[in-house]
C-alpha cells in the first residue's frame, strides 16, 4: 500500500474515532465499577458474611485472577500450560521479597517482635508498597514467562505442556534450597543479593506482612486492625485481569491467539506471527499468575510455601479453565466460583476431590470437549439471548444491554455463519491428514 | 524486522544454554579428575542402572508417540502403578516378612507387567480411543485426566493407601563383584541385565516380526495402513500393552533399587516421568533407539551432576538439557525433522 492511500486509511479510521477524552473515559469505566464493585465487596459485603466466609470470598476472588489469567493462555491461545502455580510461586517470592525485606529497609518494624508491621492505613504508604510488589511479582513472573516459553511455544503444544510442569516443579526444587528467611536485625545490614538468598527454603517465606486480610476489621489483642482490605485488592486485580482478557478476546490480538488454537497452520498462512503472539499471551498470563501469587503471600494465615505451590496447585487451576469453557471468561469465573467453595462444603469427602476432578476432566473432554461454556460468554449462551435478554429488556429496555453491538464476539460472528448454534463449535477438529 | 529479532532471542538464548553445558562439563571433568576411580565408577554404576529404568519408560512414551502423536502423559503413572502392584502382590504372597524364593522375581514381574498392560489397554480404550480425531489438546487435557486418575485413586485408601512403602528384597541382595573398592550388587546387575533383555526383545519385536512391521505402518501413515489391511484399533491396543508393560518392569526395578515407594501422587514420580519424557524428546521422539541413548544420556547427566556438582540440583540439569535440545534440535538426537502438514 502506498503511503497516501495509507494516510487516507487512516484519517478515514481516525474518522470514527472518539475523541481521546471519551475514549478514555469507555476504556475506564468498567475499571471504575470494578473498583466500586471491590470496595462494596471488602467494606459492605464481607463484615455482613461474618469472617469464614469473607475467607471464602476472598479465597475466591484470588482463584478468579489465577484461573482467568490461565484461560488467556490454555483457552484463547490454546497453549496448554500446566505449570501455572510456578509462575504464581515467582511473583508470590518475588512480592515477598519487596515487601518483606523492603518493610526492614524502611525501618517498619514491630519493635522487640519478630516480624515486620503492616505499615500504614488503607491505601497509605504500606498499601502503596504492597500493590508496587504484585506488580513487580508480575513482571518478574513474564520475565520467567518468556524464558519458559521462547523455546517451547515454537514447538508444538505438547511441549509446553512439559516444559511447564519441569519449570514449576524446578522453580520448587530452587527455592526450597534457599535458606531461612532473616530476621529484622539482619536484614537490616543485608544487601539485597544475600536476601534473594533467604527466602524461607523448605520452611516457606514466614513473617510475610499480611496486607491481604478478608476481615480488617477484626481486632488483635492490643486493639489494632489485623490487616489491611484484602478482598479489595484481590477483587480490584479480578476486575484488572477480567477487563485485560475480555479486551484481548475482542482485539485484533486475541482473535490471532483464537486463530492460533483453532488451526495454527491455517493462522500462519494468515500472517499471524504466531511465536509471537503465543509468547505474547504465555506472559500476559504468567503477569497475573504473578500478581495471583503475591496476593496469596500476604494473605492472613498463609505462608508463602513452595510446596503448596507444586503440580497440585496447577492442576487445579487447569480444571478450572478446562472445566469452565477454554476459552470463555465468564465460564472459568464461574468454574473458579464453583470449584473453591464446592471443597469447602464438602470437606469430609477432600480424599475423592481429586479422583472426581479427574473423572469430570476425562468425560468434559469425551463428550464436550470445548468445556462447558466453550468459546463462549455466559451472555453468548443460547438460553441467555433467548430468555434472559428479552426478560431484562422488558424490565429494563435498553439499560445496560445495549439492543446493537458494534462487533460481535467471535462465537455470535460464527452462529451467523453456521445455524447451528451449538453444534458449531463442537466440530472444531483438525482436519483428517 | 520482527523474524530478525526473534532469531537474534533465539541465538542469545542458545548461547547461554550452551554456555551453561560447557561450565557444566567443565567442572563436572574437573571433579572427575579430583574424585578418585571408587567415586566415578561408583557413579557409573549408578548411572547405568538409573538409564535403564529410564530406557524402559522412555520407551512407553516413544512407542505411544510414534502410533499416536500424542504425549500419553499418564505413562509415568503406570510406572508408578507397576512399582506398587509388585510392592502388593509381594506382600500379599507374604514375602514383605520372609525370605522369597527363587521365582518370586520373574513372578512378580510377569504379573506386574501383565496387569499393567492390561490397565494401559483399558485405558487406551475408554479414554483415547473416544478422542482419537479430537484435536490435540483435547487429547493432551484427557492423557493429563487419566494420569491424576491413576494417581488419586492409587492414594484412595482401599486402594494403595498415602503411606510410604518398603519394597521387600525379592532377590538376594549381596555383593557380586568387588572393583576398586566399588560393591556391584545384585539389584543393580538385574537391573541392567533385565533392562537389557526387554530392550532387545523390543528392538526385535518392532524390527522382525510382523507386528512390528506393522506398529511402523501405523506410525508412518494411519490411513495408508488401515487400506493395507491393517487392524490400526488392534496395532494401538498392543503398542499400548507393550508401553504399559514396559513401565511396570520399570517400576518393579525402581522399587527393588530404591526399595521406599512413596504415594502415588508423590512429585517424586512426577519428575521421574518427566525425565523418562524427557529422554524420549531428547533422543527424537518417536525412535526406539534414540529413547535409550536419551536414556543413558539424561540418567549420566543427572547422576553425574549430582555426584560431583550439587545433588539437590540434579532435577535441574536434566530440565536444562531439555530446554538445549529444543532450541538446538528440537527433533532430538537422532529423530528426523518433520515438516508438520495441513
Amino acid at each position: 500500500m502506498s503511503r497516501d492511500a495509507t494516510k487516507l486509511l487512516a484519517a478515514r479510521v481516525g474518522a470514527f474515532k472518539p475523541n481521546a477524552f471519551v475514549a478514555a473515559g469507555r476504556s475506564l469505566w468498567p475499571l471504575v465499577i470494578g473498583l466500586v464493585i471491590a470496595f462494596v465487596l471488602q467494606s459492605a459485603v464481607a463484615p455482613m458474611l461474618g469472617p469464614y466466609y469473607a475467607k471464602l470470598l476472598l479465597d475466591v476472588g484470588i482463584a478468579i485472577v489465577l484461573a482467568a489469567s490461565l484461560n488467556i493462555v490454555n483457552g484463547f491461545a490454546g497453549q496448554f500450560s500446566i505449570g501455572h502455580a510456578g509462575f504464581m510461586m515467582v511473583g508470590g517470592y518475588a512480592a515477598a521479597l519487596i515487601t518483606y525485606y523492603g518493610s526492614i529497609k524502611l525501618g517498619w518494624v514491630v519493635p522487640g517482635a519478630y516480624g515486620v508491621e503492616v505499615h500504614g492505613g488503607f491505601m497509605g504508604s504500606g498499601d502503596v508498597m504492597f500493590l508496587f510488589a504484585c506488580v513487580f511479582g508480575g513482571v518478574v513472573a513474564a520475565l520467567a514467562g518468556l524464558v519458559v516459553g521462547l523455546p517451547s511455544l515454537r514447538l508444538r503444544g505438547d511441549y509446553l505442556a512439559i516444559v511447564t510442569l519441569g519449570f514449576g516443579e524446578i522453580v520448587r526444587v530452587l527455592v526450597q534450597q534457599s535458606s531461612e528467611v532473616l530476621e529484622p536485625e539482619v536484614a537490616a545490614n543485608a544487601s539485597w543479593l544475600d536476601a534473594i538468598k533467604h527466602i524461607g527454603g523448605p520452611l516457606g517465606f514466614t513473617g510475610t506482612p499480611t496486607y491481604v486480610s478478608a476481615t480488617p476489621w477484626v481486632e488483635n489483642a492490643a486493639g489494632e486492625p489485623t490487616g489491611h482490605a484484602g478482598i479489595f485488592f484481590a477483587y480490584a486485580f479480578v476486575a484488572v485481569v477480567l477487563i485485560a482478557a475480555y479486551r484481548l478476546k475482542s482485539s485484533s490480538q486475541g482473535r490471532a491467539l483464537l486463530a492460533v488454537r483453532e488451526n495454527e497452520i491455517a493462522a500462519e498462512a494468515m500472517g499471524v506471527n504466531t511465536a509471537k503472539v503465543k509468547v505474547v499471551a504465555f506472559m500476559m498470563a504468567a503477569f497475573f499468575a504473578g500478581v495471583g501469587g503475591a496476593l496469596f503471600a500476604h494473605e492472613v494465615g498463609t505462608t508463602l510455601n513452595a510446596k503448596e505451590l507444586g503440580f497440585q496447585k496447577s492442576i487445579d487451576l487447569v480444571i478450572m479453565v478446562v472445566l469452565g469453557g477454554m476459552g470463555s471468561i465468564t465460564g472459568v469465573v464461574l468454574a473458579a466460583t464453583i470449584l473453591t467453595i464446592l471443597p469447602e462444603l464438602f470437606r469430609e469427602f477432600a480424599q475423592y476431590r481429586m479422583p472426581v476432578y479427574a473423572l469430570a476432566l476425562i468425560i468434559v473432554m469425551i463428550v464436550r470437549p470445548q468445556g462447558l461454556f466453550g468459546i463462549k460468554e455466559l451472555w453468548d449462551l443460547t438460553v441467555w439471548r433467548r430468555y434472559v435478554i428479552p426478560a431484562w429488556r422488558k424490565v429494563a429496555g435498553g439499560w445496560l444491554i445495549p439492543k446493537h453491538e458494534g462487533n460481535l464476539p467471535i462465537a455470535q460472528a460464527r452462529d451467523l455463519s453456521s445455524e447451528r448454534a451449538d453444534a458449531d463449535s463442537a466440530t472444531d477438529k483438525d482436519p483428517a491428514p | 524486522m520482527a523474524a530478525k529479532s526473534k532469531q537474534t532471542t533465539l541465538i542469545v538464548v542458545s548461547v547461554l544454554a550452551l554456555a551453561f553445558v560447557v561450565v557444566w562439563g567443565k567442572s563436572i571433568a574437573v571433579g572427575v579428575v579430583d574424585g578418585g576411580a571408587t567415586k566415578l565408577l561408583q557413579t557409573f554404576v549408578n548411572t547405568v542402572a538409573l538409564g535403564s529404568m529410564y530406557a524402559l519408560t522412555a520407551l512407553g512414551y516413544t512407542l505411544v508417540y510414534g502410533v499416536l502423536r500424542f504425549i500419553n502423559f499418564a505413562h509415568s503413572d503406570v510406572f508408578t502403578v507397576g512399582a506398587w502392584v509388585s510392592f502388593s502382590l509381594a506382600s500379599a504372597l507374604g514375602w514383605a516378612t520372609t525370605e522369597s524364593p527363587l521365582f518370586a522375581m520373574p513372578l512378580i514381574l510377569f504379573l506386574a507387567m501383565a496387569i499393567c498392560a492390561a490397565l494401559g489397554v483399558t485405558i487406551e480404550m475408554l479414554a483415547y480411543r473416544p478422542l482419537r480425531r479430537a484435536p490435540r489438546l483435547n487429547v493432551l487435557i484427557t492423557a493429563i485426566g487419566v494420569s491424576l486418575l491413576l494417581q488419586n485413586v492409587g492414594q484412595l485408601k482401599f486402594v494403595f493407601g498415602t503411606q510410604p512403602q518398603h519394597m521387600p528384597a525379592l532377590i538376594h541382595d549381596s555383593s557380586l563383584v568387588e572393583i576398586a573398592g566399588v560393591h556391584i550388587r545384585v539389584v543393580d546387575v538385574t537391573v541392567v541385565v533385565l533392562a537389557a533383555v526387554l530392550l532387545f526383545a523390543l528392538e526385535a519385536l518392532v524390527y522382525r516380526t510382523k507386528l512390528g512391521r506393522a506398529m511402523r505402518a501405523v506410525s508412518f501413515d494411519e490411513r495408508v495402513a488401515s487400506l493395507m489391511g491393517i487392524n490400526v484399533n488392534r496395532i494401538v491396543s498392543i503398542t499400548f500393552g507393550i508401553g504399559s508393560a514396559l513401565a511396570a518392569a520399570g517400576g518393579l526395578l525402581f522399587a527393588l533399587k530404591y526399595e521406599s515407594i512413596k504415594q502415588t501422587a508423590d512429585a517424586t514420580w512426577v519428575l521421574l516421568g518427566l525425565k523418562a519424557f524427557v529422554a524420549a524428546v531428547v533422543g527424537g521422539i518417536g525412535n526406539v533407539r534414540g529413547a535409550v541413548a536419551g536414556a543413558v544420556l539424561i540418567a549420566f547427566v543427572e547422576m553425574f551432576g549430582a555426584a560431583y556438582l550439587s545433588p539437590h540440583m540434579r532435577d535441574l540439569y536434566v530440565f536444562v538439557i531439555l530446554i538445549v535440545v529444543l532450541l538446538v534440535k528440537p527433533s532430538g538426537l537422532f529423530g528426523k525433522a518433520v515438516v508438520e502438514k495441513v
